[in-house]
């Protein structure tokens, strides 16, 4: 559970985590099997179709909300259930150890549940004296241990048959065999007491079908079935998000949630309980069963328009499955009870702001929960919003205030950009990499060699080589970003030339800045929004076809948030629209506009391999063009294991966790160094700057360029 | 046992493709002609596997002088004589009630299925008879026989007779695809946590 008060002491418990060896490994090798345990199970479906059909329900449902709430409750009601409102987690505790006190219980066995962790409700009535056994053998584990779950699918992921082999031998006095088909049956032997004697049951529950007033339990062990059949009182706490229309809605659920959570088609039970079943421990054989509906800030989470489609997640853990960070440091460090990228919003409504305010800025923004989320949730979006709503609150931290100050004022900015060229002279070594970098909040940067400042920045070298281009087939205006203008002016270059060769007219509008993607992940929205709109000005009357840049991130950035960043302006509105429509990365453009065919080049061969940026293939779609053109050029392509995970540069975040981004950093670099390329391509100057500083520092013989570059080196010169 | 489901559903393809997802599930699937090859499947698992019981109070477990027991408790009145009677030659006992009474373990659980979902692989069992669940629950091995027309394609086509269920409240519905299982340590896949340790499903041709 995370807790740190201060940034700096975050950062020192995220680093204990890249320490732990056994959870990196763990973490590691989940990571890629969940990748092909989950392509498999949704191999024979429409997983983008289930995932909006899904998603569309549960908007309606959240429409008409009290309705069904009401309709559940009614039809519950009559099955002979007690329905309970808890307003948040305090009311719903004091309603479960009233129930049990009311009804004589001393022993409660429970079942997993994120919304009873969420409430505390172990630790509450453990302090009302109640024994509460967990059920579930991860949770039992992680009970043993005194600790919360480190994944809210599987509880005990960060913990080894060893851990467990000690904790267990502790309970039943004798020395456990770390087996774990041992392990498990020790836990079957321990358990059938426990169910045997339970007076009370407690469960979550994944869904509340509202025409039936059915709950909905999904589990692997069986341990459910017995929590609801054999006590005398069962309570089933779940949150008012849970709730459907139909039992077709549920089972919609049902599919997409297994297949997307552990990459099965359906888990080994799924256990409907429709009111006060028939139980031989009780009165008049009749079960006494209450239903706890919990709100703790689901109401006020769901009325806000952007937050709504909160209400679609259905606790598949697959959002941390995916992320890289969770990867790194494992579910204590991403989450306060929730865990991963759902982890980092629910923290914030659920357990506050004090809470949240550390985690939400450990996101690199690599989008991979959005591309994987069974409830099409834009969750990095969320995140920022509500790192934007916390800064907004408390003030920006200074390096941040710094950096924004200088990015709205982009004369200012490049001012500064020219004069730190100077400043760097002393440091800058022979290779134009700069040894230290005169910057005040790069100064744990050191994991990685950081680029020199241009000689000349491309804005100043496009005066002098701006062609001429005779008939025309396309129009296009370059947009750099401020890193292939100020670092990188050689790929705008073989841009152009490129270009020139395919009859390709060409503007460059001077007053264009950065794309505001760094401030916006330091979470200042006004900046952000104020760079939005002078790059959209910059390019207002310019009469382009296309809008090409070299940088995926700017790319996604103009094209995906600028018209949420700029949608109260209505007075652009159509420019606006007009600008992203025609905002395009290099690699469609060359490859689905110019169409560049084999003849238009002098292959050599050259093995090559390619990092695709995150905001190449998850921000703007593009997993194959990249490819093909390497192949087309007549280069020989090799794709690298996960080329789709990102290399940690994350802009601002590689200098806000150094740790972590130099750790992702080098899991890429093992990765591309295996396909033993010697080139490395991708189509993002962040990307190539960090990962060539990374090649720097391990002494590799590899080189980095981007796609451009390898391309505009291979034309056939001839042509023109 | 529900309304029979209409022909047209009942293809070929439902049902080789509940044998083959059951079996994924780490089911075991074999077909039978009538119920009393369940009976003698039944005993001679029972009599294959090792007798297993649980401590549920501080007395010591002990499977010495104990013997096997299967428990059917919803089957008709003549299977069930049947099936005590094919038991009480092999020395194993029988029982229809008072599951309760047996937690620290029963053998075998025999009992029909209602539902099939292809899709899956799974049995869908309505049990709001308390019997009924702990004998399939708290079984070591669990055999249940599906008439082969109950076999529908997925959750979707068989949602009227689901809700049929559930409407009919209290109600208990299990969807149940092969034995109890975990990944929790180690996301090793380990079969047999707190439910069956296999589950046998006998299709029975109707
Ligand atoms: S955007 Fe990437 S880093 Fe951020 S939470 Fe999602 S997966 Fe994790
Ligand atoms: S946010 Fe999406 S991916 Fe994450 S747990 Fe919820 S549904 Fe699953």
């Amino acid at each position: 559970m995370q807790e740190a008060k201060s940034l700096k002491t975050y950062r020192k418990e995220c680093q204990e985590s890249l320490d732990n060896e056994y959870l990196r490994s763990a973490l590691d090798k989940f990571a890629v099997a969940y990748r092909v345990g989950r392509d498999k199970a949704f191999s024979e479906i429409d997983v983008e179709e289930l995932v909006s059909e899904v998603a569309d329900m549960k908007d309606e449902t959240l429409k008409s909300l009290d309705q069904y709430l009401e309709q559940f409750a009614r039809k519950a009601e009559e099955a002979g259930v007690v329905v309970h409102y808890a307003k948040d987690a305090e009311e719903a505790n004091r309603i479960i150890n009233e129930i049990g006190t009311k009804a004589g219980c001393q022993k409660v066995v429970k079942t997993k549940s994120m919304t009873a962790e969420e409430t505390h409700l172990s630790h509450s009535m453990i302090d009302e004296g109640f024994e509460v056994t967990e059920t579930d053998l991860g949770e039992w584990i992680i009970q043993l241990r005194d600790e919360p779950p480190s994944h809210m699918v599987m509880p005990a992921i960060h913990l080894s048959r060893y851990h467990v082999r000690d904790l267990f031998s502790e309970v039943t006095g004798k020395q456990e065999d770390e087996e774990i088909e041992k392990l498990v049956k020790v836990a079957r032997h321990q358990m059938r007491r426990k169910f045997v004697e339970g007076e009370m049951g407690i469960t979550g529950a994944n869904f509340g079908v509202a025409e039936t007033g059915s709950i909905g339990i999904v589990t692997n062990e069986g341990n459910a079935r017995l929590v609801t059949t054999l006590p005398k009182v069962h309570v089933a706490l779940l949150g008012i998000d849970k709730l459907v229309p139909t039992i077709g809605d549920a089972l919609s659920q049902v599919k997409v949630l297994t297949r997307n959570a552990t990459a099965q088609p359906i888990t080994s039970y799924v256990t409907w309980v429709t009111g006060a079943n028939q139980c031989g421990a009780s009165e008049g054989e009749t079960k006494e069963v209450h239903y706890v509906l919990l709100d703790n800030g689901r109401r006020e989470m769901v009325a806000d328009p952007l937050f709504s489609q909160v209400f679609r997640c259905v606790r598949c853990g697959a959002c941390a499955n995916v992320c890289p960070v969770y990867r790194l440091v494992g579910g204590h460090k991403m989450g306060h009870v929730y865990i991963g990228a759902i982890g980092l919003i629910l923290t914030y409504f659920f357990h506050g702001e004090e809470n949240a305010k550390h985690l939400v800025q450990n996101c690199i923004n690599c989008e991979a929960c959005k591309d994987i989320c069974a409830g099409g949730i834009d969750l990095p979006r969320l995140i920022k919003e509500i790192h934007a709503r916390i800064q907004d609150k408390d003030g920006q931290p200074i390096p941040s205030l710094l950096l924004s100050k200088i990015m709205r004022n982009r004369k200012l900015f490049h001012t500064l950009l020219r004069t730190a060229k100077w400043a760097q002279k002393p440091v800058k070594g022979e290779d134009g990499f700069m040894r230290h970098l005169p910057m005040m909040f790069f100064k744990e940067h050191d994991f990685k060699a950081l680029p020199a400042i241009a000689e000349k920045p491309f804005r100043d070298i496009w005066l002098e080589i701006k062609p001429r281009v005779e008939k025309p087939k396309y129009r296009v205006g370059l947009f750099s970003g401020c890193v292939q203008d100020f670092v990188y002016p050689e790929q705008m270059v073989a841009a152009v030339e490129l270009f020139q060769d395919h009859d390709v007219a060409m503007v460059f509008p001077m007053e264009q800045s950065c794309c505001g993607l760094p401030v916006q992940m330091m979470g200042d929205k006004k900046v952000s929004r104020e760079v939005a709109l002078q790059n959209l000005k910059a390019f207002i009357g310019e009469e382009v076809d296309y809008i090409v840049t070299l940088c995926a991130s700017c790319a996604s950035h103009l094209k995906h948030t600028y018209p949420v960043l700029l949608e109260n302006n209505s007075k652009l509105a159509g420019q606006l629209s007009d600008f992203c429509e025609k905002v395009i990365d290099l690699s469609s453009f060359v490859h689905d506009v110019l169409k560049v065919t084999p003849e238009d080049f002098d292959g050599d061969g050259k093995k090559v391999t390619f990092h695709s940026p995150c905001h190449l293939c998850r921000g703007l779609g593009v997993h194959d063009a990249p490819g093909n053109l390497m192949r087309t050029a007549g280069m020989e392509y090799t794709e690298a294991a996960e080329s789709e995970v990102c290399c940690g540069f994350g802009g601002t975040y590689s200098a806000k966790f150094p740790e972590l981004s130099a750790q992702l950093l080098n899991n890429k670099l093992d990765n591309v160094e295996d396909t033993g390329a010697d080139l490395l391509l991708t189509d993002c100057p962040g990307c190539i700057m960090q990962l060539r500083g990374g090649l720097k520092k391990r002494d590799s013989a590899m080189e980095v360029k981007h796609t451009i570059e390898a391309l505009a080196e291979r034309r056939k010169q001839q042509k023109k | 046992m529900t309304d029979t489901k209409e022909q047209v559903a009942t293809s070929k393809s439902d049902y080789e493709k509940f044998m083959e997802r059951a079996e994924i599930a780490a089911a075991k699937v074999s077909t039978i002609q009538a119920f009393e090859e369940a009976v003698k499947y039944a005993i001679d698992l029972c009599l294959e596997r090792p007798l297993n019981r649980y401590a549920i109070s501080d007395e010591q477990v002990t499977t010495e002088g104990e013997r096997k027991v299967i428990a059917a408790p919803a089957l008709s009145p003549s299977e069930y004589e049947l099936l005590k009677e094919e038991s009480a030659a092999h020395s194993i006992d029988c029982l229809d009630s008072g599951m309760r009474n047996h937690l620290n373990g029963v053998d075998v659980g025999l009992s029909y299925g209602d539902l099939g979902l292809a899709e899956t692989g799974t049995l869908v069992l309505n049990c709001p008879n308390e019997e009924l669940r702990l004998a399939t629950m708290v079984c070591e091995y669990h055999v249940c026989v599906l008439p082969k027309s109950k076999i529908y394609n997925d959750g979707y086509e068989a949602e009227e007779q689901l809700r049929k269920f559930m409407l009919d409240a209290p109600n208990y519905t299990a969807f149940i695809t092969g034995p109890s299982r975990t990944a929790d340590i180690e996301r090793v896949l380990s079969i047999g946590v707190h439910g069956p340790l296999e589950l046998h499903i006998l299709i029975l041709e109707d």
